[in-house]
């Protein structure tokens, strides 16, 4: 039986397990809707804007563990994609984006709506096509998911031209893909792996430091049982975070810039760093040379390109961190560690000095402090929500203060640092998690960047709560300029801001607002109590900063500190 | 860290886009392109990219592995890690008076070149060899007047496979 572009599309789509797709229509994409209108067990959520689309699907990702789908047309609604899928290129998020093009005959005339988006996304996608016959439709589509979601996943765009929609081919696709160029390594060498065991029986000051690929491969509870085994304290990096129980005391807490005192001094002194699933950020490393000087490191990761990359490492192991870990703990066990407590008791209890010497401190006052804000809302919502962040200062007490303790609850633009993602992405959240709370700690720039969401989330009656920092400035960047630019604050005022409780209201949303310590709390439990879109918004101490803070470019033990 | 020079070998898919993404990936992270040649190999869906570049070690194992990570490139060969014969060809198109004809096909003649095109004022020399015979007979010929030069760019294989 023949088949349209639009029903192979929607067929192999329904193949996937595709239950849902971010996006926005227009006239190159015209008859994939019209197909899309019949296709029944699809959902389509419509966005605002198709920056929006990419960031729900990024967000619908992490909390499902499945890969997001997003559909938009040619041209701008093409462009506007971009930011979001270098955010998930950044952050190795498995997405498929399905672009309108003009018709096949119009390419390259500076047709109406034409744009390169095949050439403009070559440098931010794992891999990208532009369909050039429909009968590699099928193939192209099932391949871009399996290259999506396949060993270090990543965004994959596929271009359409519009003709191809309409015209029909025989529906057949391969049970399986197999690539001859591209064949991720998931089985890791065992003989790297029995180094990692010596060296774990030899070392004094062991840490893990653990990135967004123990979340990637869900290999949360291979790394908690290795560390419990092993008594081994556990750093994360902002992408990590919920790979590893927040309030467990192994808990080492985020490393780098905004780390935790005892995060980036253990790591200094460690004399074995395993790191597993981690790209070894400028905002983790501090400055190359010092870090992690006096260790040994192993590097776990799929990706052969993150092993030697900025640091040196004595021990790579290329493979999946769930294997590669689990791996680990079966030799292990074949070991016999009674003793192990009371070897690492030292290690154990100078790690315990820093964290009661240098916590994570704020000073109160009779101004809101945001910090006591992330307090609250982690404790009313017992931990449990799915949170979501904007950028800059909001993000990194988001990730100081709320312990996450589970993966795939923390959902933040790392490794682009996106402004705008926290409320698309929460709307994807809680696309995929309707029973659960699902909460964008925001600032008021960021929130301003894509707000036209609230629609979306309103539309469907999505209940995103979205909790915003009010401090009147572009806090993360004033905060530089306060540390590093004698305090001169260009051009970061937020003078002006909408009301955010009529916004919410315009939007048929609901809207909170509170200036005082003592209704926090309050507004929170209101506030998440209700089952709508619902903002609350805080108006916070305008210059409180971030704190630990490492300067940019120096080591990680040179914090800034309350 | 020292800089040398390397000759990769890759073999791609012959599909559209496939060498943009190989510059691309070059320009984006700021590695050299000294020289790069392109063509079908005896399998017509596989082309073979033959690239020089040039770098310390860890951009040189960064400039591999990142190579392999496009999902179009099937094989990278490093061919300064093993033997390999190395060819490339060059047009010189150099001033050829009267008084200079002579001493030109001479050294055309030592380094079996080809004189391809002749005009009233000049010759057009048809040279193949590895790199470092070209530079040679570029050098012989520099003082007759060169007008101009086009090269293909070096093309590689290992010895034995
Ligand atoms: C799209 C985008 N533009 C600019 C920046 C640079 N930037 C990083 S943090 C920040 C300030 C964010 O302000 P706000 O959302 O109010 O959060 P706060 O830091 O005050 O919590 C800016 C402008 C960015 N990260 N993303």
């Amino acid at each position: 039986m023949e088949l349209t572009g639009a029903q192979i599309l929607m067929k192999v789509l329904q193949e996937e397990g595709v239950d849902t797709i971010f996006g926005y229509p227009g006239g190159a994409v015209i008859d994939l809707y019209d197909e899309l209108s019949r296709t029944t067990d699809i959902n389509h959520i419509l966005v605002r804007h198709e920056q929006g689309a990419v960031h729900a699907a990024d967000g619908y990702a992490r909390a499902s563990g499945k890969t997001g789908v997003c559909l938009v047309t040619s041209g701008p609604g093409a462009t506007n994609t971009v930011t979001g899928i270098a955010s998930a290129y950044s952050d190795s998020i498995p997405i498929v984006v399905i672009t309108g093009q003009v018709p096949s005959k119009l390419i390259g005339n500076d047709a109406f709506q034409e744009v390169d988006i095949v050439g403009i996304t070559r440098p931010c996608t794992k891999h990208n096509y532009l369909v050039k016959d429909v009968k590699d439709l099928a193939y192209i589509i099932k391949e871009a998911f399996y290259i999506a979601s396949s060993g270090r996943p990543g965004p994959v765009l596929i271009d359409i031209p519009k003709d191809l929609t309409v015209a029909k081919a025989k529906y057949e696709v391969p049970d399986k893909i197999e690539l001859k160029s591209y064949n991720p390594t998931y089985k890791p060498n065992v003989k790297q792996l029995q180094k990692v065991v010596e060296l774990i029986e030899k070392a004094k000051k062991p840490v893990i430091f653990a990135g967004g690929g123990i979340i990637l491969s869900k290999a949360s509870d291979q790394l908690t049982k290795l560390a419990k085994k092993m008594s081994i304290p556990v750093a994360g990096s902002l992408m990590g975070l919920g790979g590893f129980p927040g309030t467990d005391l192994l808990w080492l807490g985020m490393l780098g810039m905004h780390g935790t005192y005892r995060a980036n001094m253990a790591v200094s002194e460690a004399d074995l760093l395993i790191a597993v699933g981690v790209r070894f950020d400028d905002r983790v490393t501090g400055k190359l040379d010092e870090f992690a000087a006096n260790a040994t490191i192993v590097q776990i990761d799929i990706d052969p390109t993150s092993i030697h990359k900025n640091i040196p490492v004595s021990v790579p192991v290329v493979g999946d961190a769930k294997i590669s870990l689990g791996i680990l703990n079966e030799l292990l066990e074949k070991q016999d560690f009674t003793d192990i407590d009371r070897q690492r008791k030292p290690w154990l209890d100078k790690i315990d000095h820093w964290k009661k010497s240098t916590p994570l401190a704020y000073d109160q006052s009779d101004i809101i402090k945001p910090q006591f804000v992330v307090e609250q809302l982690y404790s009313v919502t017992n931990g449990e929500a799915i949170i979501t962040t904007e950028v800059g200062q909001n993000q990194m007490w988001a990730a100081q203060y709320y312990h996450l303790s589970k993966p795939n609850h923390w959902i933040t633009s790392g490794g682009l640092g996106v402004m705008g993602f926290g409320l698309p992405a929460a709307i994807g959240a809680q696309v995929a998690c309707p029973d659960k709370t699902v909460v964008d700690i925001a600032g008021d720039g960021s929130i301003q960047m894509n707000i036209q969401e609230l629609a979306t989330a309103v539309q469907y009656g999505l209940p995103v709560k979205i909790v915003i920092l009010n401090n009147r400035f572009l806090g993360m960047v004033r905060q530089w300029q306060e540390l590093f630019y004698d305090k001169r604050y260009s051009c970061t005022k937020m003078e002006h801001a909408p009301d955010f409780i009529k916004l919410a209201e315009a939007y048929g949303a609901v809207g909170f607002r509170t200036e005082k310590p003592s209704e926090v709390r309050d507004v929170l439990k209101k506030g998440l109590s209700i089952h709508r879109t619902v903002i609350m918004e805080f108006i916070v101490d305008r210059e409180e900063s971030v704190y630990p803070m490492v300067p940019a470019g120096a080591p990680i033990t040179q914090m800034l500190l309350v | 860290m020292t800089e040398k020079r390397h000759i990769f070998s890759i073999l791609v898919d012959n599909k559209p886009g496939v060498l943009s993404g190989i510059v691309g990936l070059f320009s984006g992270r700021g590695y050299n392109i000294e020289s790069l040649c392109v063509a079908e190999t005896n399998e017509p869906d596989v082309s073979r990219i033959t690239m020089v570049s040039i770098g310390d070690k860890p951009v040189i194992e960064q400039i591999k592995k990142q190579l392999y990570k496009l999902i179009n490139v099937i094989k990278v060969n490093d061919l300064t890690e093993t033997e390999y014969v190395q060819r490339e060809l060059v047009l010189i198109k150099v001033t050829a008076k009267q008084d200079q004809r002579a001493e030109i096909l001479r050294i055309v003649d030592i380094f079996r070149g080809k004189i391809v095109d002749v005009g009233f004022e000049h010759y057009t020399i048809e040279v193949t060899g590895p790199v470092e015979k070209l530079a040679a007979i570029l050098k012989m010929l520099k003082p007759m007047g060169i007008k101009d030069v086009a090269r293909t760019g070096n093309i590689a294989l290992p010895r034995n496979q």
